[in-house]
């Protein structure tokens, strides 16, 4: 049997054998990025590859990974920073858990109280410049600071995750230190918004759709969106156990199959009322589905003349690589975490990126659809068009090949 | 083991589960037994009760600002049962095998929640002992590294033998009153500024 680019299809685990499971349960956490989790459900995706995909929402990011860690779960929609924690047995009892896929790109924004805004507006925060809130806010911080107020209080989503590492770089890059000149705290991501509302907090970062949830309710604005501080930069992965992949590797291939393909579908923008609609019942998101679509679209509600801010790339499913795992995502987390005194500074970052990050298992199970796929596991992050690129042209690069 | 001055905080913002855990936890004896219903402030509300104990249901939105607390605070940690109020036999196996936390099976029973605190603080000691194991071995090596790092430098820019170079280290930290490694460590930084 060969495949669309006339390569052989393996008869094992690359090619299409049946999977040994029928049922496979899925952990989500309300955010749009669970997208391709609830669509594959949904719209015959997995059913095409003969799985049946049950899909549990989950309450908190440590339930998510404590119910894949027990099997309770087979896989989830997980924070990208959590399978490695996990692997590592950081902040919990030690699961090794991979990553065999990416569910898409960008998303996540910053977005601050109505009060906090007006003083950024003053110290100078410019829609222009992302960094430029970043600034405003250090000004805020030593006024306060000099007035013998009681520092800021910020939300993040996770201890490990994607959301708490931009928002630390984007605090770090204009002079904050944010473990000494605010306090950032971790809150699940629906509970945000009413946190921000009752003033326990002054500002977060989160994924789609509660920054847009926050505005539209008039608590808030937004300052900054992830794909402003790290364009292309990663977010939400598949996350399995490595013991459960190893004992299903037809399973795999069929759910990552499915899932690549339903990613494919909701990036057209024809179909993208239809995923809101269903994202909007009350046991996935249960949000209005405009503001899901808008969201889709790259149009967020924000102080403009027209109420829009428009960020095309603000949530991206499968275009630019996005479901492909990258090893050097996997190696930016772990230096993140080292930077953030997470874990040893002795880590070894590169063997860690290849055992949580698997393209491995991704091309295996990707190629018989007859995409085409990176050549290579790692990348240089940041140096512009696919490779994404970061605020102020950094450039990170793994070293790791 | 059951201690009845131990403190324990009951995170639950159903009623009647939260009535059965505290009620569980008054006939096995323990007086002092705080119930969090509203999860607004928690940091704040466990900073003032300062509990010995945290019980939690695993779908509480607040596991994962609890787990934060802790790894930010290691003066706060507490050991934390988390329980699930539905019989699910091999889940709640699993957990225990995994090592996840502490359980309460058989749809929630009174009798059930003492051997739970029991449990829950034996695993805690236990996963607290390895842990402080696990960092002291590893101070110890990088420790080790340093100063084998410094004795290389002195081998390298001043000639020394490998013998010359740790005595000359020693001699130093004893005049000076400090540990070796800590003199080894400033000569590291000394070195890496100097190059």
């Amino acid at each position: 049997m060969l495949d669309s680019q006339g390569e052989k299809i393996l008869d094992g685990p690359g090619g299409m054998a049946p999977p040994e499971i029928s049922i496979v349960h899925a952990g989500i956490i309300p955010l749009l990025d669970c997208a391709p989790l609830v669509v594959a459900a949904e719209f015959g995706f997995a059913e095409k590859y003969n799985l049946h995909l049950e899909i549990s929402r989950e309450q908190s990011w440590a339930s998510i990974r404590d119910k894949v860690t027990i099997g309770h779960l087979d896989c989830a929609h997980m924070l990208g920073p959590m399978v490695i924690a996990s692997t590592l047995g950081i902040g919990h009892v030690r699961t090794p858990l991979i990553a065999p896929m990416a569910l898409g790109l960008n998303g996540n924004a910053i977005t601050v109280s109505n009060d906090l805004h007006d003083r950024l507006i003053t110290a100078g925060l410019d829609g222009g410049d992302v960094l430029s809130g970043a600034r405003a806010l250090k000004t805020v911080i030593d006024a306060d600071r000099a007035a013998g107020r009681p520092p800021l209080t910020f939300g993040v989503v996770f201890p490990f995750s994607a959301h708490n590492y931009e928002l630390r770089c984007w605090l770090a890059a204009a002079g904050i230190n944010p473990d000494f000149d605010l306090r950032l705290v971790v809150i699940p991501p629906p509970l945000m918004v009413a946190n921000l509302d009752q003033g326990l907090i002054e500002g977060f970062c989160v994924g789609p759709p509660w920054n847009a949830v926050a505005v539209e309710a008039g608590v808030g604005e937004i300052v900054a969106t992830k794909s402003q501080i790290w364009h292309n930069g990663p977010e939400k992965v598949l996350g399995v156990r490595a013991t459960w992949a190893a004992a299903h590797p037809h399973t795999l291939n069929a759910l990552i199959r499915a899932l690549v393909e339903a990613a494919q579908w909701i990036e057209q923008p024809e179909n993208r009322l239809a995923v809101a609609e269903t994202l909007a019942a009350p046991h996935y998101l249960g949000i209005n589905a405009p503001i899901l679509a808008q969201a889709m679209a790259g149009d967020l509600p924000g102080r403009t003349p027209d109420g829009i801010i428009s960020d095309p790339d603000f949530i991206t499913f499968f275009r630019d690589d996005a479901t492909f795992p990258w090893r050097s995502h996997a190696a930016w987390f772990a230096e993140q975490m080292i930077r953030w005194r997470q874990i040893d500074q002795d880590t070894d970052v590169c063997a860690l990126a290849e055992q949580v990050y698997r393209p491995d298992i991704y091309r295996n199970a990707v190629r018989p659809l007859g995409l085409s796929l990176p050549d290579a596991d790692w990348k240089s992050e940041g140096t512009g068009a696919s490779r994404g690129r970061f605020f102020g042209d950094a450039v990170y690069d793994p070293e790791c090949r | 083991m059951s201690d009845s001055k131990l403190s324990i905080v009951v995170i639950d913002e159903d009623p009647v589960r939260a009535a059965i855990l505290m009620d569980g936890l008054a006939e096995a004896g323990h007086a002092e037994v705080a119930l969090i219903d509203n999860v607004n402030n928690l940091l704040k509300k466990i900073f003032a009760i300062d509990p010995d104990v945290i019980l939690i249901d695993l779908e509480n939105p607040s596991r994962d600002s609890l787990e934060q607390m802790f790894q930010v605070s290691r003066e706060v940690r507490r050991p934390t049962a988390v329980f699930v109020d539905e019989t699910d036999r091999a889940m709640t196996d699993a957990a225990i095998d995994a090592g996840v936390s502490a359980y309460i099976v058989d749809g929630l029973k009174k009798e059930r929640v003492n051997q739970i605190v029991d449990l829950t603080i034996s695993r805690f000691n236990a996963f607290s002992r390895l842990q402080s194991e696990l960092s002291a071995a590893k101070t110890a090596l990088s420790e080790r590294k340093i100063i084998e790092r410094a004795k290389g430098i002195l081998m390298q820019t001043r000639g020394m033998s490998e013998e010359e170079a740790y005595a000359a280290l020693r001699k130093t930290a004893m005049n000076e009153k400090k540990r070796i490694v800590d003199i080894a460590s400033s000569l590291v930084t000394a070195d890496r500024i100097a190059s």
